[in-house]
């Protein structure tokens, strides 16, 4: 057992409505930025969005074309596997739902994948029915390419690495297939209520 | 090269805090006695491991100040603003608390005499703490290699140890980015391939060169020291980044 | 965000391998290019950290800790024999 470090607390502080906090969770009011890599930097001339995989028919869109779908501002918190949560956070994005409406498939999983090469994978139904959006707003400014503009997948009830920064597209699949983080150890499902950080947990 | 480093898994020990000596306004030296320390060579670092009353822990990385032989086992830490471990190091640690450590740790990075010279050290703010271990190093030897060092701060008040590397008989060099004192005789400006080739020896005197400190600072030294024709691989690099989360 | 070097996962290394791994060799799977550990770049603001090939920017090393115990996926760097 390690020996407690006299008067050591860290960054946490005390939070006014703890149920807000999942276990094990601090609250933060900074933004720490995380990465597995360089920051890409795509011109938005050559960003498109794109659904495939399991599909009929898969579907793209350029940046004009995804920003003139209908959006909506969310107001959310935000639980990082690392340990911090941050309350509030507004964000202007895409629903899910609208992007999937007109998408025939009868996959259940998808692997979303992002700029830089990195992937995440989700069942459908943690991105459906309101649970998720394709944000490119943050604090009513756009997002900015640390915290993964253009755009990046926002899907608030699981960890924040599910959010994956930077995103491009989802490929429908039939199986629940390991994304970065998960295939070395990360949690295929993420639920920050069930602390379920790691494989197995 | 394991340094002196014991084969087999590092493990975690208690160390004493024996005093405490406030370097400049941001960064502050603690001086430890391990419990069980194995000796170390000079540009080595210990990982440190603080645990809250609720097991919450927390680790950084800190280079080693102190030369292999010095008294004590020394950490110098700069304080981050609203930073997770470094307040604690640097305002709250007191003489007689323990602190938990584990090393030492890394072998690319160092520097003993054996390896020969002449010996170049280019830092960049909190990059000065494992070349202090080194000069200190140097400094008890025959210093029959020459040895230099050129130092980036911002500021006069931001150079850690500055009468302590200018005592130590080492040619040591000051450059500030910011603001200079008046009357300032060092030099002014960001590290550049002018300053580079009036510092450091020329390439056909293959100087082992080290470069340490913040990542934008080691790319742009490292990559200046190539341009003016040094080899890469008698340049060794240790970047340093805001802490782990 | 900047990387920093193979320096930062050298106590999960030595941790792993049961000595200083800094120094050693290898080759990046995807590329070729050779490098010692600490020179690659490496990401460790994040769940885990990543170590990435300077020349093609491919993934060489993730190090993750997980309920305590260091993990190391080297898979994307073939190790030279010292």
């Amino acid at each position: 057992m390690p020996r407690v470090s006299r008067g050591f607390i860290g960054r946490r502080r005390p939070v006014a409505d703890a149920s807000r906090v999942p276990p094990g969770q601090y609250v933060t009011r900074d933004f720490p930025v995380l990465s597995a890599g360089p920051t890409p930097h795509t011109p938005l001339s050559d960003w498109s969005f794109a659904i495939d995989g399991a599909v009929e028919k898969s579907a793209s869109w350029s940046w004009e074309e995804f920003t003139a779908l209908p959006a909506e501002e969310v107001t959310v918190d935000i639980h990082c596997v690392t340990k911090w949560s941050k309350l509030d956070t507004t964000w202007r994005g895409v629903p899910l739902d609208a992007l999937l409406e007109h998408i025939d498939t009868a996959a259940e999983y998808v692997t979303v994948w992002s700029d830089g090469g990195y992937t995440t994978n989700l069942a459908i139904d943690d991105i459906a029915d309101g649970k998720a959006w394709v944000a490119y707003q943050y604090g009513g400014e756009p997002l900015e390419s640390e915290h993964g503009g253009p755009a990046r997948l926002l899907v608030p009830h699981l960890y924040f690495w599910k959010s994956a920064k930077w995103v491009r597209g989802l490929t429908l699949t039939q199986d629940d297939e390991p994304g970065f983080w998960e295939s070395y150890g990360y949690h295929n499902h993420g639920d920050p209520w069930l602390e379920q950080r790691y494989q197995g947990d | 090269m394991a340094g002196a480093a014991v084969p087999g898994r590092l493990r975690w020990q208690s160390a004493t805090v024996l005093e405490l000596v406030d370097e400049t306004p941001q960064c502050r030296t603690i001086a430890l006695a391990p419990a069980d320390w194995p000796g170390h060579l000079a540009g080595q670092h210990v990982d440190v491991r603080l645990t809250a009353e609720d097991g919450y822990q927390a680790q950084r990385s800190y280079s080693i100040a102190s030369a292999p032989g010095d008294d004590a086992l020394r950490l110098t830490v700069e304080r981050i603003d609203d930073g997770e471990v470094s307040p604690y190091l640097a305002d709250e640690l007191r003489p007689g608390d323990e602190l938990e450590l584990r090393g030492p740790i890394g072998g690319y990075f160092v520097w003993e005499e054996r390896l020969g010279g002449p010996l170049m050290l280019v830092a960049g703010g909190s990059g000065i703490v494992p070349f202090r271990a080194m000069l200190r190093h140097w400094a008890g030897g025959d210093r029959s290699i020459p040895a230099r060092l050129l130092y980036s701060a911002r500021t006069l008040e931001d150079l850690i140890y500055r009468q302590e590397l200018a005592e130590l008989g080492a040619d040591v060099r000051f450059t500030l980015t910011r603001e200079a004192p008046g009357g300032w005789d060092g030099h002014h400006g960001r590290i550049d391939r002018a300053l580079l080739t009036e510092v450091v020896w020329p390439p056909a005197e293959r100087p082992l060169v080290y470069v340490c400190g913040p990542s934008g600072f080691v790319e742009a030294a490292a990559q200046g020291l190539v341009d003016t024709g040094h080899q890469p691989g008698r340049i060794r690099t240790e970047r340093f980044g805001p802490t782990g989360t | 965000m900047e990387a920093v070097d193979g320096n930062a996962i050298a106590g999960q290394l030595h941790q792993h391998f049961g000595t200083d791994m800094t120094t050693a060799r290898g080759a990046c799977a995807h590329c070729g290019a050779r490098a010692m550990i600490a020179e690659l770049a490496v990401y460790n603001q994040a769940p885990g950290a990543v170590a990435r090939c300077r020349a093609c920017g491919s993934v060489v090393m993730v190090v993750v800790e997980i309920h305590g115990t260091t993990g190391v996926n080297y898979a994307g760097f073939h190790l030279e024999r010292t």
